[in-house]
């Protein structure tokens, strides 16, 4: 099991941001689908399963094209439904349980947030293809992050046990909110290449935009404290095997399966 | 014999390559108002705009569209229809593109195509996608497509699709759809 020391080329790189940005699409669109039918009421229901519907469009995108980068012949349903936990890269955060509503909106919001400066830095990508996937995912990001946005104000500026809730909900997921903004190896070549973005520049944005809708939800920005990490290097919690194991199943058993 | 005869008669016409590339673009522009958006079935695939392109590679005849919202169900329709209308009409080979860049917005939804929307009951978006009211993600400018009053409120962000919003007329009480600008 010795470690490849092989520097990872731009073509390895690619692969692997792309597949990264995918698998954080899919995983939480997936749990944002879980509350197909189970919404608060029929309009937000409606509301989260199109959101849910945007991001599984996104992660289509972005897994054709890793599939195309990779070169092996695999396609989008190849990547989404035959890979194993171990080799899923997203961050922790998409994965946890939907939780209760205040838990879904706080961290949809935080995600929609990142996904905005993420996209918008990504339209000047000199990838051609995630440039064009960015300026479509973008349009759609900005209407995620005022959905979002205005909710986390309503709850959190709205009664006693809905502030209550919020302030659980963002004490809870605010360990795994770092992860999004730490540079590795593919990272850098690809900032260096002029394809990826700058996590660094994203987290100032980010922070700034939080903050203010914070301020209007009458929240307070938790403390940074202790960090989770691991996702991108497949390291998960316990929560993604479920996840895939009923995401994948139909396709693990019959493989190839269509429509 | 008669069976067989409707069988020979239910077969598409084939046309050779030199009879198909003889057919303007235009008029395979034309034909394809036939493919209709699923959903919102009085739009074509050129009111909506996503039908970009229409070219002769070689002997295959390659159309381009480009998808509304990126995870939209009806684009497989459109690729599943305009195959469809193509082969009915004798085209032999077709190749039916998908391309992201430049992003669709809802300016490129026609006049006739807006219309049409607000004919059937659909409120268009008015705005154009980069004016300075979207931009800053104001409310936009809505008419209720049954009375034509302004007087009216979002029920919700979201509607039937991806692309639509639910409001509600103020004076005649009417729920509608909106077409969401982007």
């Amino acid at each position: 099991m010795a470690m490849s020391q092989s520097p990872l080329t731009e073509q390895q790189a690619l692969y692997q941001y792309t597949l990264r940005m995918a698998d954080n699409a899919l995983i939480l669109g997936h749990r944002l689908s879980e509350w197909c039918g189970h919404g608060p009421f029929l309009e937000e229901d409606i509301g989260m399963i199109n959101t849910a519907l945007d991001l599984l469009g996104q992660c289509r995108m972005l897994y054709s094209y890793a599939g195309e980068v990779e070169g092996k012949g695999r396609d989008e349903d190849d990547l989404a439904y035959h890979r194993d936990e171990r080799e899923f890269t997203n961050f922790l955060i998409v994965e946890q349980p939907k939780g209760d509503f205040a838990y879904t909106t706080i961290r949809q919001f935080l995600v929609d947030v990142y996904n905005l400066y993420l996209y918008t830095d990504l339209c000047e990508s000199k990838d051609q293809t995630l440039a064009a996937v960015a300026q479509k995912a973008i349009k759609e990001t900005r209407y995620h992050v005022r959905h979002t946005a205005e909710w986390v104000k309503r709850l959190g500026d709205g009664t006693e046990a809905s502030h209550e809730k919020m302030v659980t909900a963002l004490d809870e997921v605010w360990r795994f909110v770092n992860e999004m903004f730490e540079m590795d190896e593919v990272d850098q070549l690809m900032l260096d290449a002029g394809i990826g973005v700058d996590r660094a520049k994203i987290k100032e944005r980010w922070l700034t935009k939080v903050d203010e809708v914070l301020s209007e939800a009458t929240l307070q920005r938790p403390v940074e404290s202790y960090t989770r990490r691991g996702g991108r290097q497949g390291l998960h919690t316990e929560h993604m095997g479920f996840l895939l194991a009923e995401m994948q199943y139909v396709q693990r058993c019959n493989p190839g399966l269509a429509w | 014999m008669v069976h067989q005869q409707l069988i020979a008669n239910d077969k598409a016409q084939r046309l050779s390559l030199q009879q198909a590339q003889a057919i303007p673009v235009a008029d395979i522009r034309q034909l394809l108002d036939q493919v209709c958006d699923p959903e919102i079935p009085v739009l074509s695939v050129n009111d909506l705009g996503v039908l970009r392109d229409i070219s002769w590679q070689e002997d295959e005849l390659v159309v381009t569209i480009t998808p509304t919202y990126s995870g939209c169900p009806a684009m497989t329709t459109f690729t599943d229809d305009i195959r469809y209308t193509l082969l009915q009409k004798g085209f032999t080979r077709v190749r039916i593109d998908t391309v992201l860049a430049p992003a669709w917005t809802t300016d490129w939804l026609t006049e006739s195509g807006k219309q049409k929307l607000e004919a059937y009951g659909i409120a268009p978006p008015r705005e154009a996608s980069n004016s300075k009211a979207v931009l800053m993600g104001l409310d936009p400018k809505v008419k209720c497509p049954r009375c034509g009053s302004a007087h009216n409120h979002q029920v919700s962000r979201h509607g039937s699709t991806a692309c639509k919003a639910l409001y509600q007329c103020d004076d005649c009480q009417e729920p509608f759809d909106y077409f969401k600008c982007i």
